[in-house]
Protein backbone atom coordinates (compact mmCIF):
# COMPACT_ATOMS: atom_id res chain seq x y z
CA UNK A 1 0.00 0.00 0.00
CA UNK A 2 1.22 3.64 -0.83
CA UNK A 3 -1.76 5.35 1.86
CA UNK A 4 -2.75 4.89 5.18
CA UNK A 5 -5.88 6.27 6.72
CA UNK A 6 -6.48 9.38 8.20
CA UNK A 7 -8.95 8.33 10.40
CA UNK A 8 -7.50 6.25 12.97
CA UNK A 9 -3.51 7.80 12.42
CA UNK A 10 -3.72 9.67 15.80
CA UNK A 11 -1.85 7.00 17.68
CA UNK A 12 0.74 8.34 15.72
CA UNK A 13 1.13 11.13 17.99
CA UNK A 14 0.71 8.91 20.59
CA UNK A 15 3.56 7.03 19.82
CA UNK A 16 5.50 10.36 19.35
CA UNK A 17 4.86 11.77 22.63
CA UNK A 18 6.01 8.57 24.40
CA UNK A 19 9.44 8.62 22.86
CA UNK A 20 9.68 12.49 23.40
CA UNK A 21 8.45 11.47 27.23
CA UNK A 22 11.02 8.60 27.13
CA UNK A 23 13.53 11.22 26.09
CA UNK A 24 13.15 13.82 28.65
CA UNK A 25 15.92 13.59 30.64
CA UNK A 26 18.34 13.53 27.74
CA UNK A 27 17.05 16.49 25.88
CA UNK A 28 17.20 18.60 29.22
CA UNK A 29 20.53 17.08 29.73
CA UNK A 30 21.52 18.31 25.89
CA UNK A 31 19.41 21.62 26.45
CA UNK A 32 21.39 22.30 29.90
CA UNK A 33 24.37 22.34 28.13
CA UNK A 34 23.70 25.88 26.32
CA UNK A 35 20.50 26.70 27.26
CA UNK A 36 18.69 26.60 30.64
CA UNK A 37 17.66 22.56 30.82
CA UNK A 38 14.07 22.64 29.79
CA UNK A 39 13.47 21.40 26.56
CA UNK A 40 12.92 17.88 27.96
CA UNK A 41 10.58 19.26 30.44
CA UNK A 42 8.76 21.17 28.80
CA UNK A 43 8.29 18.88 25.66
CA UNK A 44 7.55 16.67 27.73
CA UNK A 45 4.74 18.27 29.30
CA UNK A 46 2.99 19.58 26.10
CA UNK A 47 3.40 16.18 24.18
CA UNK A 48 2.28 14.25 26.96
CA UNK A 49 -0.46 16.42 28.33
CA UNK A 50 -1.93 16.57 24.41
CA UNK A 51 -1.25 12.62 24.05
CA UNK A 52 -3.89 12.46 27.22
CA UNK A 53 -6.25 14.31 25.22
CA UNK A 54 -6.30 12.69 21.73
CA UNK A 55 -8.54 9.90 20.93
CA UNK A 56 -7.06 6.63 19.40
CA UNK A 57 -9.76 6.93 16.62
CA UNK A 58 -8.96 10.43 16.06
CA UNK A 59 -7.81 11.89 12.33
CA UNK A 60 -4.30 12.43 12.30
CA UNK A 61 -5.33 16.44 11.32
CA UNK A 62 -7.37 15.92 14.53
CA UNK A 63 -4.55 15.04 17.37
CA UNK A 64 -2.02 17.79 15.10
CA UNK A 65 -4.45 20.53 16.30
CA UNK A 66 -4.56 19.36 19.96
CA UNK A 67 -1.38 18.93 19.71
CA UNK A 68 -0.53 22.63 18.58
CA UNK A 69 -3.68 23.95 20.82
CA UNK A 70 -1.97 22.09 24.04
CA UNK A 71 1.88 23.54 23.04
CA UNK A 72 0.78 27.08 21.77
CA UNK A 73 -1.76 27.85 25.18
CA UNK A 74 0.20 26.18 27.67
CA UNK A 75 3.65 25.67 27.27
CA UNK A 76 5.01 29.07 26.14
CA UNK A 77 9.01 29.57 25.63
CA UNK A 78 10.50 29.25 21.89
CA UNK A 79 9.19 26.07 21.76
CA UNK A 80 5.29 26.28 21.93
CA UNK A 81 4.92 28.53 19.32
CA UNK A 82 7.21 26.65 16.72
CA UNK A 83 6.38 23.42 17.37
CA UNK A 84 2.78 24.85 18.03
CA UNK A 85 2.64 26.68 14.69
CA UNK A 86 4.47 23.50 12.65
CA UNK A 87 2.01 21.42 13.68
CA UNK A 88 -0.98 23.64 13.44
CA UNK A 89 -0.10 24.59 9.68
CA UNK A 90 0.35 20.48 8.95
CA UNK A 91 -2.76 20.23 10.39
CA UNK A 92 -4.45 22.74 8.15
CA UNK A 93 -2.44 21.06 5.29
CA UNK A 94 -3.64 17.21 5.71
CA UNK A 95 -7.11 18.45 6.54
CA UNK A 96 -10.22 16.23 5.75
CA UNK A 97 -8.37 14.15 3.20
CA UNK A 98 -9.19 10.51 3.94
CA UNK A 99 -5.87 9.02 2.93
CA UNK A 100 -2.40 10.31 3.71
CA UNK A 101 -0.79 9.33 0.78
CA UNK A 102 3.52 10.54 -0.29
CA UNK A 103 2.07 13.53 -1.87
CA UNK A 104 -0.06 14.42 0.86
CA UNK A 105 2.34 13.87 3.23
CA UNK A 106 4.86 15.56 2.13
CA UNK A 107 3.08 18.87 1.60
CA UNK A 108 2.03 18.65 5.10
CA UNK A 109 5.55 18.43 6.46
CA UNK A 110 6.33 21.58 4.03
CA UNK A 111 3.77 23.44 5.16
CA UNK A 112 4.98 22.33 8.64
CA UNK A 113 8.61 23.91 7.86
CA UNK A 114 6.95 26.84 6.19
CA UNK A 115 4.77 27.69 9.96
CA UNK A 116 8.34 27.75 11.54
CA UNK A 117 10.16 29.77 9.44
CA UNK A 118 6.74 32.23 9.21
CA UNK A 119 7.18 32.45 13.53
CA UNK A 120 10.52 31.75 13.91
CA UNK A 121 13.93 34.01 12.79
CA UNK A 122 16.49 31.61 11.92
CA UNK A 123 17.42 30.07 8.91
CA UNK A 124 19.79 26.40 8.52
CA UNK A 125 22.68 26.58 10.09
CA UNK A 126 21.38 28.69 12.98
CA UNK A 127 21.81 25.32 15.10
CA UNK A 128 18.02 24.88 15.55
CA UNK A 129 15.35 22.49 14.89
CA UNK A 130 15.44 23.72 11.33
CA UNK A 131 18.67 21.85 10.81
CA UNK A 132 17.54 18.66 11.13
CA UNK A 133 13.86 19.41 9.44
CA UNK A 134 15.36 21.02 6.39
CA UNK A 135 17.74 18.23 5.07
CA UNK A 136 14.91 15.88 5.97
CA UNK A 137 11.89 17.38 4.15
CA UNK A 138 14.67 17.56 0.88
CA UNK A 139 15.75 14.34 1.34
CA UNK A 140 11.81 13.04 1.46
CA UNK A 141 11.00 14.42 -1.49
CA UNK A 142 14.21 13.74 -3.65
CA UNK A 143 13.63 9.94 -2.58
CA UNK A 144 10.48 10.20 -3.86
CA UNK A 145 10.90 11.77 -7.03
CA UNK A 146 13.84 8.89 -7.52
CA UNK A 147 12.10 5.77 -6.35
CA UNK A 148 8.25 6.81 -6.01
CA UNK A 149 8.08 5.30 -3.13
CA UNK A 150 6.25 6.06 0.13
CA UNK A 151 8.18 3.96 2.47
CA UNK A 152 11.86 4.37 0.82
CA UNK A 153 11.32 8.28 1.21
CA UNK A 154 10.32 8.11 4.81
CA UNK A 155 13.13 6.43 5.77
CA UNK A 156 15.18 8.66 3.70
CA UNK A 157 13.71 11.47 5.74
CA UNK A 158 14.53 9.80 9.05
CA UNK A 159 17.73 9.11 8.42
CA UNK A 160 18.48 12.93 6.78
CA UNK A 161 17.26 14.25 10.07
CA UNK A 162 19.51 12.47 12.16
CA UNK A 163 22.16 13.14 10.01
CA UNK A 164 21.34 16.84 10.16
CA UNK A 165 20.80 16.76 14.19
CA UNK A 166 24.69 15.04 14.26
CA UNK A 167 25.68 17.73 12.13
CA UNK A 168 24.46 20.50 15.00
CA UNK A 169 27.08 19.62 17.29
CA UNK A 170 29.67 21.42 15.29
CA UNK A 171 27.48 24.18 14.95
CA UNK A 172 27.47 27.76 16.14
CA UNK A 173 24.33 28.76 17.57
CA UNK A 174 22.98 32.23 16.08
CA UNK A 175 19.65 32.42 17.55
CA UNK A 176 18.00 32.42 21.05
CA UNK A 177 19.81 32.21 24.09
CA UNK A 178 22.98 30.02 23.10
CA UNK A 179 23.50 32.54 20.72
CA UNK A 180 25.09 34.13 23.36
CA UNK A 181 27.52 31.30 23.65
CA UNK A 182 29.37 32.32 20.40
CA UNK A 183 32.21 29.55 20.07
CA UNK A 184 30.96 28.41 22.91
CA UNK A 185 28.04 26.53 21.74
CA UNK A 186 29.86 24.58 19.33
CA UNK A 187 30.07 20.63 20.20
CA UNK A 188 26.71 20.31 21.73
CA UNK A 189 23.82 18.77 20.03
CA UNK A 190 21.07 21.59 19.60
CA UNK A 191 18.07 20.59 21.63
CA UNK A 192 15.87 21.38 19.17
CA UNK A 193 17.10 19.44 16.27
CA UNK A 194 17.49 16.75 18.95
CA UNK A 195 13.16 16.51 18.87
CA UNK A 196 12.75 17.15 15.95
CA UNK A 197 14.77 14.65 14.82
CA UNK A 198 12.71 12.68 17.28
CA UNK A 199 9.50 13.47 15.74
CA UNK A 200 10.53 12.64 12.16
CA UNK A 201 11.76 9.24 13.30
CA UNK A 202 8.39 8.64 14.53
CA UNK A 203 6.07 9.93 11.62
CA UNK A 204 8.80 7.61 9.35
CA UNK A 205 8.84 4.69 11.19
CA UNK A 206 4.73 4.75 12.40
CA UNK A 207 3.78 5.05 9.17
CA UNK A 208 6.34 2.86 7.82
CA UNK A 209 4.80 -0.03 10.01
CA UNK A 210 0.95 0.64 9.12
CA UNK A 211 1.82 0.70 5.32
CA UNK A 212 2.69 -3.07 5.69
CA UNK A 213 0.09 -3.55 7.59
CA UNK A 214 -2.44 -1.55 5.13
CA UNK B 1 19.56 22.83 47.12
CA UNK B 2 18.62 24.99 50.05
CA UNK B 3 15.56 25.98 48.80
CA UNK B 4 11.95 26.90 49.75
CA UNK B 5 9.69 24.37 47.73
CA UNK B 6 7.43 22.09 47.88
CA UNK B 7 6.78 20.49 44.24
CA UNK B 8 9.19 22.56 42.43
CA UNK B 9 6.39 21.85 39.34
CA UNK B 10 4.02 24.22 41.29
CA UNK B 11 6.76 26.99 42.36
CA UNK B 12 5.45 29.54 39.55
CA UNK B 13 1.17 29.06 40.94
CA UNK B 14 2.65 29.36 44.44
CA UNK B 15 4.52 32.51 43.32
CA UNK B 16 1.50 34.24 41.59
CA UNK B 17 -0.77 33.20 44.71
CA UNK B 18 1.97 34.67 47.18
CA UNK B 19 1.87 37.66 45.21
CA UNK B 20 -1.69 38.01 44.90
CA UNK B 21 -2.09 37.15 48.44
CA UNK B 22 0.69 39.53 49.60
CA UNK B 23 -0.86 42.70 47.43
CA UNK B 24 -4.67 42.29 47.47
CA UNK B 25 -4.57 46.48 47.52
CA UNK B 26 -3.06 46.47 44.26
CA UNK B 27 -3.49 43.33 42.01
CA UNK B 28 -5.32 40.51 41.63
CA UNK B 29 -4.73 37.19 39.39
CA UNK B 30 -7.38 37.16 36.34
CA UNK B 31 -10.33 35.21 36.50
CA UNK B 32 -9.61 33.88 33.43
CA UNK B 33 -6.52 32.68 33.39
CA UNK B 34 -4.12 31.87 36.50
CA UNK B 35 -1.21 32.81 34.76
CA UNK B 36 -2.45 36.74 34.06
CA UNK B 37 -1.63 39.29 37.03
CA UNK B 38 -3.78 42.36 36.57
CA UNK B 39 -3.93 45.37 38.66
CA UNK B 40 -6.49 46.29 40.27
CA UNK B 41 -7.16 49.49 37.74
CA UNK B 42 -7.00 47.48 34.74
CA UNK B 43 -9.08 48.39 32.00
CA UNK B 44 -9.97 51.68 32.46
CA UNK B 45 -12.31 52.95 30.33
CA UNK B 46 -10.67 55.63 27.66
CA UNK B 47 -7.20 54.85 28.74
CA UNK B 48 -4.60 53.08 26.85
CA UNK B 49 -3.66 49.76 28.69
CA UNK B 50 -0.26 48.50 29.51
CA UNK B 51 0.75 44.87 29.36
CA UNK B 52 3.88 43.04 29.86
CA UNK B 53 5.51 39.51 30.39
CA UNK B 54 8.10 36.86 30.52
CA UNK B 55 9.62 34.34 32.53
CA UNK B 56 9.25 33.93 36.23
CA UNK B 57 11.93 34.04 38.40
CA UNK B 58 12.81 37.29 38.00
CA UNK B 59 10.90 38.74 40.94
CA UNK B 60 9.33 41.40 41.37
CA UNK B 61 9.51 41.73 37.80
CA UNK B 62 7.63 40.99 36.34
CA UNK B 63 4.21 40.84 37.79
CA UNK B 64 5.87 43.20 41.02
CA UNK B 65 5.13 46.36 38.39
CA UNK B 66 1.43 45.92 38.37
CA UNK B 67 -0.61 48.16 40.40
CA UNK B 68 -2.06 51.88 40.27
CA UNK B 69 -0.07 54.00 37.56
CA UNK B 70 1.73 51.05 36.80
CA UNK B 71 1.08 47.85 34.16
CA UNK B 72 -2.01 47.18 34.10
CA UNK B 73 -1.90 43.10 32.92
CA UNK B 74 1.19 40.81 33.00
CA UNK B 75 1.52 37.65 31.51
CA UNK B 76 3.45 34.97 33.89
CA UNK B 77 5.45 32.70 31.99
CA UNK B 78 7.38 29.26 33.35
CA UNK B 79 10.56 29.82 34.74
CA UNK B 80 12.73 31.83 32.57
CA UNK B 81 10.46 31.03 29.92
CA UNK B 82 8.22 32.95 27.66
CA UNK B 83 4.49 33.15 28.57
CA UNK B 84 2.53 31.46 26.10
CA UNK B 85 0.51 32.97 22.93
CA UNK B 86 -2.68 32.24 25.01
CA UNK B 87 -1.68 34.30 27.72
CA UNK B 88 -0.51 37.42 26.03
CA UNK B 89 -3.52 37.65 24.33
CA UNK B 90 -5.61 37.18 27.49
CA UNK B 91 -3.57 40.28 28.87
CA UNK B 92 -4.26 42.26 26.24
CA UNK B 93 -7.90 41.40 26.69
CA UNK B 94 -8.02 42.78 30.28
CA UNK B 95 -5.76 45.42 29.70
CA UNK B 96 -8.07 47.11 26.94
CA UNK B 97 -10.35 49.87 27.88
CA UNK B 98 -11.21 50.57 24.41
CA UNK B 99 -8.16 52.87 23.61
CA UNK B 100 -5.24 50.61 22.84
CA UNK B 101 -2.72 48.16 24.69
CA UNK B 102 0.97 48.92 24.70
CA UNK B 103 2.45 45.60 25.21
CA UNK B 104 6.03 46.49 26.69
CA UNK B 105 8.63 43.37 26.31
CA UNK B 106 12.20 41.85 26.32
CA UNK B 107 14.00 41.49 23.63
CA UNK B 108 14.33 37.50 23.51
CA UNK B 109 13.26 35.17 20.52
CA UNK B 110 10.10 33.22 22.78
CA UNK B 111 8.79 36.98 24.07
CA UNK B 112 9.01 37.98 20.20
CA UNK B 113 7.49 35.01 19.09
CA UNK B 114 4.35 34.83 21.40
CA UNK B 115 3.50 38.48 21.73
CA UNK B 116 3.84 38.70 17.33
CA UNK B 117 0.93 35.37 17.60
CA UNK B 118 -0.95 37.46 20.80
CA UNK B 119 -0.72 40.49 18.41
CA UNK B 120 -2.43 38.76 15.84
CA UNK B 121 -5.36 36.86 17.55
CA UNK B 122 -5.94 40.64 19.34
CA UNK B 123 -6.19 41.79 15.74
CA UNK B 124 -9.03 39.71 14.70
CA UNK B 125 -10.89 41.34 18.14
CA UNK B 126 -9.67 44.97 16.66
CA UNK B 127 -8.24 45.92 19.81
CA UNK B 128 -5.25 47.68 18.44
CA UNK B 129 -2.12 46.90 19.68
CA UNK B 130 1.33 48.18 19.54
CA UNK B 131 5.08 47.52 20.55
CA UNK B 132 8.25 48.14 22.62
CA UNK B 133 11.07 45.85 22.89
CA UNK B 134 13.86 46.85 25.15
CA UNK B 135 17.17 46.25 24.32
CA UNK B 136 18.88 48.05 26.86
CA UNK B 137 21.47 45.38 27.91
CA UNK B 138 24.80 46.61 26.16
CA UNK B 139 26.88 43.37 26.66
CA UNK B 140 24.95 41.07 24.54
CA UNK B 141 25.03 43.02 21.49
CA UNK B 142 27.64 45.95 19.96
CA UNK B 143 25.73 48.97 19.61
CA UNK B 144 25.38 49.09 15.68
CA UNK B 145 23.77 45.82 16.23
CA UNK B 146 21.46 47.49 19.14
CA UNK B 147 18.30 45.19 17.50
CA UNK B 148 20.16 42.58 18.72
CA UNK B 149 20.67 43.86 22.56
CA UNK B 150 18.52 41.87 24.92
CA UNK B 151 16.10 43.64 27.12
CA UNK B 152 17.06 43.69 31.18
CA UNK B 153 16.31 46.25 33.83
CA UNK B 154 16.37 49.17 32.01
CA UNK B 155 12.63 47.47 31.13
CA UNK B 156 11.46 48.75 34.64
CA UNK B 157 12.44 52.34 33.11
CA UNK B 158 10.06 51.52 29.61
CA UNK B 159 7.35 50.87 31.87
CA UNK B 160 7.18 53.33 34.42
CA UNK B 161 7.29 55.71 31.79
CA UNK B 162 5.01 54.01 29.35
CA UNK B 163 2.30 53.49 32.15
CA UNK B 164 2.98 57.02 33.46
CA UNK B 165 1.93 58.78 29.72
CA UNK B 166 -1.21 56.12 29.77
CA UNK B 167 -2.03 57.47 32.96
CA UNK B 168 -1.93 61.08 32.03
CA UNK B 169 -4.10 60.01 28.97
CA UNK B 170 -1.77 60.02 25.90
CA UNK B 171 -3.21 58.09 23.15
CA UNK B 172 -1.17 54.95 22.00
CA UNK B 173 1.10 56.33 19.86
CA UNK B 174 2.03 58.87 23.03
CA UNK B 175 2.52 56.09 25.12
CA UNK B 176 4.62 53.96 22.85
CA UNK B 177 6.72 57.40 21.80
CA UNK B 178 7.25 57.71 25.48
CA UNK B 179 8.29 54.21 26.22
CA UNK B 180 10.33 54.00 23.88
CA UNK B 181 12.07 56.83 24.19
CA UNK B 182 12.79 55.28 27.71
CA UNK B 183 14.43 52.64 26.68
CA UNK B 184 16.25 54.03 24.08
CA UNK B 185 17.65 56.44 26.61
CA UNK B 186 18.31 53.48 28.71
CA UNK B 187 21.62 51.31 29.33
CA UNK B 188 22.60 48.64 31.25
CA UNK B 189 25.34 45.89 31.95
CA UNK B 190 25.12 42.63 34.40
CA UNK B 191 27.77 41.46 36.62
CA UNK B 192 27.50 37.70 37.63
CA UNK B 193 29.74 36.63 40.70
CA UNK B 194 27.58 32.67 41.10
CA UNK B 195 24.91 30.84 38.91
CA UNK B 196 21.41 30.07 39.36
CA UNK B 197 19.63 26.98 40.20
CA UNK B 198 16.29 26.32 38.47
CA UNK B 199 14.23 24.53 40.82
CA UNK B 200 12.86 21.80 38.51
CA UNK B 201 16.24 21.25 37.11
CA UNK B 202 18.03 21.10 40.69
CA UNK B 203 21.74 22.14 39.68
CA UNK B 204 23.06 25.14 38.36
CA UNK B 205 22.56 25.73 34.38
CA UNK B 206 25.73 27.35 34.00
CA UNK B 207 29.24 27.98 35.91
CA UNK B 208 31.20 30.70 37.42
CA UNK B 209 34.71 29.60 39.12
CA UNK B 210 34.72 30.56 42.61
CA UNK B 211 36.90 33.61 42.99
CA UNK B 212 35.87 34.68 39.12
CA UNK B 213 33.22 37.42 37.83
CA UNK B 214 31.06 37.02 34.17
CA UNK B 215 31.02 40.67 33.32
CA UNK B 216 28.20 41.58 31.09
CA UNK B 217 25.87 38.42 32.26
CA UNK B 218 22.41 38.54 31.06
CA UNK B 219 19.24 37.89 32.96
CA UNK B 220 19.49 33.54 32.63
CA UNK B 221 23.04 33.40 32.59
CA UNK B 222 23.67 34.29 29.22
CA UNK B 223 27.76 34.76 28.80
CA UNK B 224 28.85 38.00 29.37
CA UNK B 225 32.17 39.91 27.45
CA UNK B 226 34.66 38.50 30.06
CA UNK B 227 35.43 36.47 32.71
CA UNK B 228 38.31 37.50 35.10
CA UNK B 229 39.34 37.31 38.66
CA UNK B 230 36.58 39.26 40.65
CA UNK B 231 38.45 42.25 41.91
CA UNK B 232 37.41 44.82 44.80
CA UNK B 233 34.05 45.95 45.08
CA UNK B 234 34.83 49.86 43.97
CA UNK B 235 36.55 48.13 41.05
CA UNK B 236 33.67 46.11 40.03
CA UNK B 237 31.55 49.47 40.08
CA UNK B 238 33.89 51.54 38.10
CA UNK B 239 33.95 48.55 35.39
CA UNK B 240 30.02 48.74 35.52
CA UNK B 241 29.75 52.42 34.69
CA UNK B 242 32.40 52.78 32.06
CA UNK B 243 31.01 49.72 30.03
CA UNK B 244 27.54 51.75 30.23
CA UNK B 245 28.79 55.35 30.03
CA UNK B 246 31.05 54.27 26.98
CA UNK B 247 27.85 52.70 25.23
CA UNK B 248 26.07 55.93 26.05
CA UNK B 249 27.71 58.98 25.29
CA UNK B 250 25.86 61.77 27.38
CA UNK B 251 26.95 65.44 27.61
CA UNK B 252 28.40 67.01 30.61
CA UNK B 253 25.42 68.46 32.84
CA UNK B 254 22.76 65.57 31.68
CA UNK B 255 20.86 64.47 34.49
CA UNK B 256 19.99 60.46 35.00
CA UNK B 257 17.86 58.17 36.67
CA UNK B 258 20.48 54.74 38.26
CA UNK B 259 19.02 51.98 38.92
CA UNK B 260 21.00 49.10 40.87
CA UNK B 261 19.38 45.86 40.77
CA UNK B 262 21.07 42.64 42.84
CA UNK B 263 20.30 39.35 41.17
CA UNK B 264 18.33 37.26 43.84
CA UNK B 265 21.18 36.06 46.27
CA UNK B 266 23.56 39.06 46.55
CA UNK B 267 23.00 41.02 50.06
CA UNK B 268 21.78 44.52 49.63
CA UNK B 269 24.00 45.99 51.28
CA UNK B 270 26.64 44.87 48.83
CA UNK B 271 24.52 47.06 46.16
CA UNK B 272 24.71 50.09 48.32
CA UNK B 273 28.39 49.33 48.56
CA UNK B 274 28.70 49.18 44.44
CA UNK B 275 26.20 52.34 44.39
CA UNK B 276 28.50 54.66 46.56
CA UNK B 277 31.02 53.88 44.13
CA UNK B 278 29.38 54.11 41.00
CA UNK B 279 27.54 57.39 41.99
CA UNK B 280 30.76 58.80 42.76
CA UNK B 281 32.18 57.83 39.10
CA UNK B 282 28.80 59.23 37.39
CA UNK B 283 28.78 62.58 38.95
CA UNK B 284 32.97 62.27 38.31
CA UNK B 285 31.79 62.18 34.84
CA UNK B 286 29.87 65.59 35.02
CA UNK B 287 26.38 63.64 34.90
CA UNK B 288 23.97 64.49 37.82
CA UNK B 289 22.10 61.74 39.54
CA UNK B 290 18.36 62.98 39.86
CA UNK B 291 16.95 59.76 41.02
CA UNK B 292 18.57 57.05 42.50
CA UNK B 293 16.89 53.62 42.98
CA UNK B 294 18.54 50.59 44.83
CA UNK B 295 17.44 47.07 45.75
CA UNK B 296 16.27 43.74 44.31
CA UNK B 297 14.19 45.16 41.33
CA UNK B 298 14.91 42.47 38.47
CA UNK B 299 16.26 38.82 39.38
CA UNK B 300 17.92 36.23 38.15
CA UNK B 301 16.78 33.09 40.66
CA UNK B 302 19.46 32.31 43.46
CA UNK B 303 22.42 34.17 40.89
CA UNK B 304 25.06 36.34 42.66
CA UNK B 305 25.11 39.27 40.69
CA UNK B 306 23.90 43.21 40.07
CA UNK B 307 22.98 44.69 37.58
CA UNK B 308 23.31 48.64 36.24
CA UNK B 309 21.23 50.70 34.53
CA UNK B 310 21.61 54.48 33.77
CA UNK B 311 18.49 56.32 32.11
CA UNK B 312 19.38 59.58 30.48
CA UNK B 313 16.77 62.12 31.51
CA UNK B 314 14.77 64.77 29.85
CA UNK B 315 11.75 66.77 31.37
CA UNK B 316 9.43 64.92 29.86
CA UNK B 317 10.80 61.88 30.76
CA UNK B 318 11.65 63.33 35.01
CA UNK B 319 7.54 64.16 34.76
CA UNK B 320 6.77 60.44 33.95
CA UNK B 321 9.24 59.01 36.44
CA UNK B 322 7.75 61.28 38.62
CA UNK B 323 4.02 61.05 38.51
CA UNK B 324 2.69 59.31 41.38
CA UNK B 325 2.31 55.70 41.14
CA UNK B 326 1.88 52.33 42.91
CA UNK B 327 3.00 48.75 42.76
CA UNK B 328 4.46 46.13 44.79
CA UNK B 329 8.00 45.99 43.28
CA UNK B 330 8.97 50.48 43.97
Amino acid sequence: MQAIANEGAATLIHEIAAVIVENKAWLSEIDGKIGDGDHGINMAKGFGRASERIDAGDTLSSAMQTLSDVLMSEIGGSMGPLYGMMFQDMADSLGAAPQIDAAAFGAMMRAGLDGVLDIGAAKPGDKTLLDALVPALDAYDATLTETGDFASALAAMRDAAQAGRDRTENMIARVGRSSRLGERSRGVLDAGASSCALILEGFANGIAVRLKSA
Amino acid sequence: MQRFLNNPDDVVDETVAGFAAAHSDMLHVSADNPRVVLSNWAGTAGRVGVVTGGGSGHEPAFLGYAGRNMLDAVAVGEIFSSPTAKTFHDAIRAADGGAGVAVLYGNYAGDNMNVKMARKMAAKEDIAVETVVANDDVCSAPLSEREKRRGVAGEIFMWKVGCAAAAEGADLAGVIAAAQKAIDQSRSVGVGLAPCTLPQVGHPNFQIEPGKMEVGIGHHGEPGVRVEALPSANDVADDMVRLVLDDHDLPAGTEVAVLVSGLGATPINELYILYARMAQQIEARGLRIWKPYVGNFFTSLDMVGATLTVLALDDELKRLLALDATCPAM
